[in-house]
């Protein structure tokens, strides 16, 4: 009997032994992030030919090579006031909203998961929130926005790591 | 882990663990042991065998999660009557659990039990009852709850039941199980997230959150009809549902006037009333027993930390001051301390905190470990861990000295939540 408890109990660790090798960020990493918006991806695009149209014709924001092509805003850890380097990103977006009034915008917050997954929904919807604000100062208007928070729920990357903290401490200007 | 701390890992293991394989919805390791473990023989009883169910089998599976006793083999021996034991055959045993079952003409079966004191020679306590063969596994549990009250002065939590979310890819499942992981029930499944489940006092609802409509809204459900309101729906996010010891009135987190701020409402979504003014993230709130207080998540003073507030009024306190960042906060029964999740240099500890000392005290090794959640007796405190690359189920003993690990057969268990005692 305590026998085949023992040798049930190696087995059992045995077969963790081995599950446990697989290196966690290797499940992180091969999953391909969701680029369609990520800046970088945008950045690496080699850039198009000009468009010879006339200028009225051409909405910004489907322009690659436009400031607006740039959707997310990044944080520090456990930060969510717009950083220095996101403003002429966020500010370009208000004077868009502000010049296409039919124009609508979700900002959707979002955290890495070094916290608890209430604490994270509170820090995505003030990061969206912040974005908001900016938005407003610059000329959008509180109709043409609408924040959510996703928490740590949905991480762009899996990792435990910042490389992929990183990444998942930002919010989405998602147009609608 | 390098191959000589892994081989080390094995051997601590292979030394101290229990695995109780069959058919369970969860893999279970124990680790360590109490301090002073209480020697209890479980008998075979008479005629379990006829069953799918073995009672003997369950109780003293219970009995060795706890960490609390220490299982002597019966070694054949099997008395099934007070009159058939000799005391002289049990040296060394504190207590003997004897029993039977029957199969009746009805089709139920009958379950007869005792429990001997081997020193005094005296039955400590005996049940005899009626019961569809199915419901087996449940007498085993309440079996194991009076042996593990009579043995340690305190109440057994083995007749409890558990909440979590089990992920599995893009479904997320809301699930209820016994507190051994059988029984596994699901409660909701959606495509989207689920968090913070919540037991009523009573047991009978769930409160919850889910971003079915693309922001997270707070439900409640009946467990008995499956039937699901609303409680707060409002723009932005709302989150962090917690009953009140009476079960009349939950405090719920709502953004929708800025920051994140602490409401009551009643569980029909009536009555809604604001408790908190910071303007900061205040989140997951917790009922003192006495429904006075509500312990919560803030980071009004910089980094996140535990507070309380008085609910008629009055100023919160700040409760942690330890470096790092403290979550998840929730009363100890007794109301004497809080159970927390300690973050720091990355890590994150289960920790306990004592009202009166204000000292922390830190129950696990650290690793991924978040929203401990107590069993209803206080002994041990069930929380969300990481093993393997998944998410799972541990417990720890409110000492620190018996660890449990519960490995799903699929998916990632986040967000567990023990339930409470049920009425008889």
């Amino acid at each position: 009997m305590m026998k085949k408890l023992l040798i049930g109990v190696l087995l059992v660790n045995l077969l963790a032994a081995c599950a446990s090798q697989k290196p966690k960020e290797v499940a992180g990493e091969a999953k391909p992030a969701p680029a369609a918006e990520a800046p970088k991806a945008v950045e690496a695009a080699p850039a198009p030919a000009p468009a010879p149209v006339a200028p009225v014709a051409v909405d910004p924001l489907n322009d690659p090579n436009s400031i607006l092509a740039k959707r997310s805003t990044y944080y520090p850890f456990d930060v969510y006031v717009v950083q220095d380097a996101d403003k002429p990103v966020v500010e370009a977006h208000a004077r868009y909203l502000s010049e296409h009034a039919n124009r609508n915008v979700r900002l959707e917050g979002n955290c890495d998961e070094r916290g608890s997954t209430e604490y994270n929904l509170g820090l995505g919807q003030r990061r969206a929130d912040g974005v908001k604000k900016m938005l407003q100062v610059g000329g959008a208007k509180d109709s043409q926005i609408e924040t959510i928070s996703y928490g740590e729920e949905k991480p762009r990357l899996t990792c435990h790591e910042e490389k992929c903290w990183k990444e998942n401490r930002r919010t989405d200007l998602n147009y609608r | 882990m390098s191959g000589i701390k892994k081989l080390r890992y094995l051997g601590l293991l292979a030394l101290f663990c229990v695995t109780l394989p069959v058919h369970a919805a969860l893999n279970i390791e124990i680790i360590g042991a109490g301090e002073h473990q209480i020697p209890v023989a479980i008998v075979p009883f008479a005629g379990e065998g006829k069953f799918a169910q073995s009672i003997s089998q369950v109780v003293s599976a219970d009995l060795a999660r706890s960490g609390l006793f220490r299982l002597v083999d019966p070694a054949g021996k099997a008395p099934h009557e007070p009159r058939e034991v000799v005391y002289a055959d049990w040296p060394g045993v504190d207590a003997l659990a004897i029993g039977s079952v029957e199969e009746q003409i009805n089709g139920r079966v009958a379950v007869k039990f005792r429990l001997l004191d081997a020193v005094k020679q005296t039955e400590l306590v005996g049940q005899a009852v009626s019961a569809r063969a199915d419901q087996l596994r449940a007498i085993a549990h309440r079996i194991s709850d009076m042996i593990y009250e009579k043995l340690t002065g305190d109440a057994g939590v083995f007749s409890t039941r558990i909440a979590y979310i089990n992920r599995l890819d893009k479904v997320n499942r809301l699930v209820v199980a016994d507190s051994d992981g059988y029984g596994e029930q699901t409660v909701l499944a959606i495509n989207e997230t689920i968090m913070s489940p919540a037991w009523s006092p009573d047991g009978s609802h769930l409160a919850y959150v889910t971003f079915e409509q693309e922001h997270a809204v707070v439900y409640v459900q009946s467990l008995l009809t499956s039937q699901r309101k609303v409680v707060a729906n409002f723009p932005g996010s709302n989150s962090a549902p917690a009953w009140s010891p009476d079960g009349k009135q939950l405090a719920i987190v709502l953004t929708r006037d800025g920051g994140s701020q602490l409401y009551l409402v009643r569980p029909d979504g009536s009555d809604l009333r604001r408790i908190t003014f910071s303007g900061e993230i205040d989140t997951e709130p917790n009922f003192s027993p006495d429904g006075q207080y509500l312990l919560f998540t803030s980071d009004r003073g910089g980094s996140p930390q535990i507070y309380r507030t008085p609910l008629d009024g009055g100023p919160a306190e700040r409760m942690t001051f330890e470096g790092g960042n403290n979550f998840s906060p929730r009363y100890s029964p007794d109301g004497k301390s809080f159970v927390f999740a300690h973050l720091t240099n990355g890590s994150f500890y289960i920790a306990t905190q004592d009202f009166e000392t204000k000292q922390m005290q830190l129950l696990t090794d650290g690793g991924w470990e978040k929203k401990p959640s107590f069993a209803p007796n206080g002994k041990l405190i069930l929380f969300a861990s990481e093993a393997q690359g998944r998410g799972i189920l541990a417990t720890v003993s409110s000492d620190g000295r018996v660890k449990q690990r519960m490995f799903p057969q699929a998916g990632d268990i986040r967000e567990p939540t023990w339930g409470p005692f049920l009425k008889q």
